[in-house]
């Protein structure tokens, strides 16, 4: 029983909550990825842009909402998706026309064009802030809980209760399906394949025949769907908020390094890798140890590897470990 | 003089614009204006040195600064003798046993084959390592932060005048640069970015919640200053006389001795925080000068020219012999000090250490804007980079209040629209800077002004 009681406590603190961020940080990681790969500079405006999405979501819900237009059970944000990645998309394809073309064309060098996305940030933080405001919004609706402490605790007669939000549910089915999708289209259609030729060699790829431009277009068409999708995911789960969403370009970025940059598949196990990492190493698991160990072995500290306070640190640390040890990531990067 | 004629132009345009400032908002606002474009002058310096100078490409500008900031700290607050009581011993054994940790790695590093052993002998040295740290620093850390924590809770510092901190600064910068450097400059130039800017995170986060060090998140206030403070200048009379000698022209035309009295106090209230802030400004301006000097000297001597020889191309400049590892250090090394001196002026132009307050926005893509636009590689242009962005920065508000109310000069007072643009207009500097960014980017991507070498 003590066992089971353990076993619970990590479902519940650890393993579901880091099954949820992971989702959401390996849709940004992946985003990441395939602009690397693909337009090949590293995207500093990416937490600024999922935010931009959000916020075009966030419209669309309080729109819903007001009209009474609801899914039931399921937050209204749902429904605004499609719309807010036709937004997203838009926006990106401006500023790919606007900005990002002009550098690609010229061949400038990757850091000239990351300098380019510090300017995109600036402005797409100025967007997000001018339109929404730089406070917290919750944009939830809908039933919260799937399974409740108390219910739980009820049902098995356990000590420990296992919660499960319906926001970690649909996070994880949503990721769940927009990467198979995706790698569904990398890997089997003619456009994923040309996107992946386009990745490992772009003169030959040019060479072959592919148009360049739509394997541009298609690209911040998928970024667009991820940045959106990702960045809904994450103000459902926890709070829109324009500075956090530029925060989370960093652990996004570890994700997307440790998997291996340019490489998907990578960016998404990354995502879970930092995700997991974070939470093991702040998570006290003196309660744990109470369950598993006899009575008179139970410990009287935290028995807390790190205090919460360092909980970015930890990937960023893992990040710049992976970088000096494998710095084409843990699953070699640079193929798409 | 001819080729100088843009350099001075563009420095008159911002001087007068300072100027300006004073004249319609006010002399107050107009010099602490000017002291932090000097003090981003200086971040601009030292990020100049390595982008324009070496092409290295450094996101942890924020982290430096802070550094420099914690120096303040440590070198001027009066060490809290009670918390050395009780725990002083064991934070110095903590340093000795990190020592020793780094020292025994290294040991094994050397005297070593590359092995699976060697690997096993490094990570239980650094498990053992942390397990004693961890012992050692743990209660150690809980009493030093018991002695009254409302106001210390803290080591405290050595007691030495602020000034000295700025070298401090500078050596604790340049410190970290060292292990950065050391560890991340074989990157690509990319990732080079993103690890500088991680690491620079980890730093702040270790000032936010080491509170034995710099209380962490609730600040350090009060710092002491290297100038006078504007209560003791109030009551001077030398001062007093001062303030009435300059504003000879208004006091004369007061007719009433009382009044002319009142007046003079309000003039003298007034001119103490300007004067306070000039003082700033002269400090300030001396760092600026001095270091301007010695990195034109850099630019033009030998070593400048290896510099750019390396960054131009680095395999002619390793064939030729240069030892490109060593000097792509030593440059990164000594950049990162001259942020960190920045830092320390910034804490103490301020007379408070918030480490709550970096962020990466404002402390290091901003002074990469300053950088860009000012002009990569020309000091010149670095400093007027600093002063023009810093100068955008703070006025972008009141710009963009004055485009606002221009362009919906039609719409009523009372417009839902209207009332939201001006509530946002804060959020307008990013955008001024976003745009600004882009245009230099595209249009004129040396910069302001563009890098020139001239050979003799």
């Amino acid at each position: 029983m003590d066992f089971l009681n353990a076993i619970i406590l990590l479902l519940n603190y650890i393993f579901v909550p880091a099954l949820a961020y992971g989702s959401q940080l390996a849709l940004g990681a992946i985003f990441v990825t395939l602009i690397y790969g693909i337009l090949r500079f590293a995207n500093f405006a990416t937490g600024d842009m999922m935010s931009f999405g959000t916020m075009v979501a966030i419209l669309f819900t309080w729109y819903f909402q007001s009209l009474g237009i609801s899914l039931g059970v399921l937050p209204t944000a749902l429904l605004a998706i499609p719309l807010a990645v036709v937004f997203m998309i838009l926006y990106m394809l401006t500023i790919d026309k606007f900005v990002f073309s002009y550098y690609r064309i010229k061949k400038s060098p990757p850091v000239q064009l990351a300098m380019v996305s510090i300017g995109v940030m600036f402005v797409t933080q100025a967007i997000v802030r001018i339109i929404i405001g730089p406070f917290d919004r919750r944009f939830f609706d809908g039933e919260k809980f799937i399974i409740k402490a108390n219910q739980f605790k009820e049902m098995t007669g356990l000590n420990e209760g296992l919660t499960i939000k319906s926001t970690q549910v649909i996070t994880i089915f949503l990721t769940i399906i927009v990467v198979s999708i995706l790698f569904w289209f990398l890997n089997k259609t003619k456009t994923g394949k040309s996107m992946r030729a386009y990745s490992d060699n772009e003169d030959l790829a040019l060479l072959s025949g592919i148009d360049p431009k739509r394997v541009v277009m298609i690209t911040w068409m998928i970024a667009g769907i991820l940045a959106t999708i990702g960045g809904v995911l994450y103000g459902l789960d926890k709070s829109f908020k324009p500075f956090t969403y530029f925060n989370n370009m960093l652990p996004i970025f570890a994700a997307a390094i440790v998997g291996g940059i340019g490489n998907p598949f990578g960016a998404f196990l990354g995502g879970y890798v930092i995700a997991f990492s974070e939470i093991f190493l702040t998570y006290a698991y003196k309660k744990f140890f109470m369950y598993v160990l006899p009575e008179s072995m139970e410990p009287n500290s935290l028995i807390q590897l790190l205090s919460t306070d360092y909980k970015f640190a930890v990937s960023f640390s893992i990040l710049v470990v992976v970088l000096l040890f494998r710095p084409s990531g843990i699953f070699k990067g640079k193929i798409l | 003089m001819k080729q100088y004629a843009n350099v001075i132009t563009a420095y008159a345009i911002m001087i007068s614009l300072i100027i300006l400032v004073g004249i319609f908002q006010s002399w107050n606002i107009a010099f602490s204006i000017f002291n932090l474009c000097l003090i981003s002058a200086v971040m601009t310096m030292g990020a100049n040195i390595q982008w324009g100078y070496a092409g290295l490409i450094n996101f942890g500008i924020m982290g430096y600064t802070a550094l420099g900031g914690l120096a303040a700290v440590l070198v001027s607050v009066p060490p809290v003798r009670e918390a050395w009581q009780v725990g002083g011993l064991s934070m110095l054994f903590c340093l000795l046993v990190i020592v020793l940790i780094v020292f025994s790695i290294r040991y094994v590093l050397k005297n070593f084959q590359k092995s699976k052993r060697k690997n096993i002998y490094i990570a239980s040295i650094i498990i053992i390592g942390l397990i004693i740290l961890r012992v050692v620093s743990g209660p150690a850390i809980h009493s030093i932060e018991a002695v009254e924590p409302a106001k210390t809770g803290f080591l405290g510092g050595l007691g030495l005048p602020i000034i000295f901190s700025w070298i401090v600064g500078a050596f604790f910068a340049g410190g970290l640069a060292y292990i950065v450097g050391k560890v991340a400059l074989g990157l690509r130039a990319d990732y080079l970015a993103i690890a500088t800017l991680l690491i620079s995170e980890i730093v702040i986060a270790v000032i936010k919640h080491e509170d034995w060090l710099a209380r962490g998140v609730k600040n350090v206030i009060g710092l002491k200053r290297p100038v006078p403070y504007e209560v003791n200048l109030q009551s001077e009379q030398w001062f007093i006389d001062l303030v009435a000698k300059w504003n000879r022209g208004v006091l004369d035309l007061i007719s009433t001795a009382e009044e002319k009295q009142a007046a003079l106090s309000q003039l003298v209230i007034e001119s103490s925080s300007v004067f306070v802030k000039i003082c700033y400004s002269g400090l300030f301006l001396i760092v600026v000068i001095i270091l301007l000097f010695i990195t034109q000297k850099a630019l033009y001597s030998p070593w400048g020219r290896m510099m750019r020889a390396i960054r131009d191309n680095e395999e002619a400049a390793n064939a030729m012999g240069k030892n490109v590892v060593k000097q792509h250090l030593l440059i990164f090394i000594l950049g990162s000090a001259i942020v960190g001196i920045a830092g320390a002026m910034m804490v103490t132009h301020d007379g408070l250490f918030t480490p709550g307050s970096y962020r990466p926005m404002r402390y290091t893509f901003l002074i990469w804007v300053m950088v860009i636009v000012g002009g990569s590689g020309n000091n010149f242009g670095a400093i007027l980079g600093g002063f023009a962005v810093w100068f955008l920065w703070i006025e972008a508000a009141p710009i963009a209040l004055f485009l606002i109310n221009l362009f919906t000069s039609g719409l009523a007072d009372t417009n839902t629209f209207k009332l939201h643009l001006i509530d946002s207009v804060p959020y307008f500097r990013f955008l001024m800077m976003g745009i600004g960014l882009l245009l230099i980017m595209r249009y004129r991507p040396k910069g302001i002004l563009p890098e020139k070498i001239n050979i003799k």
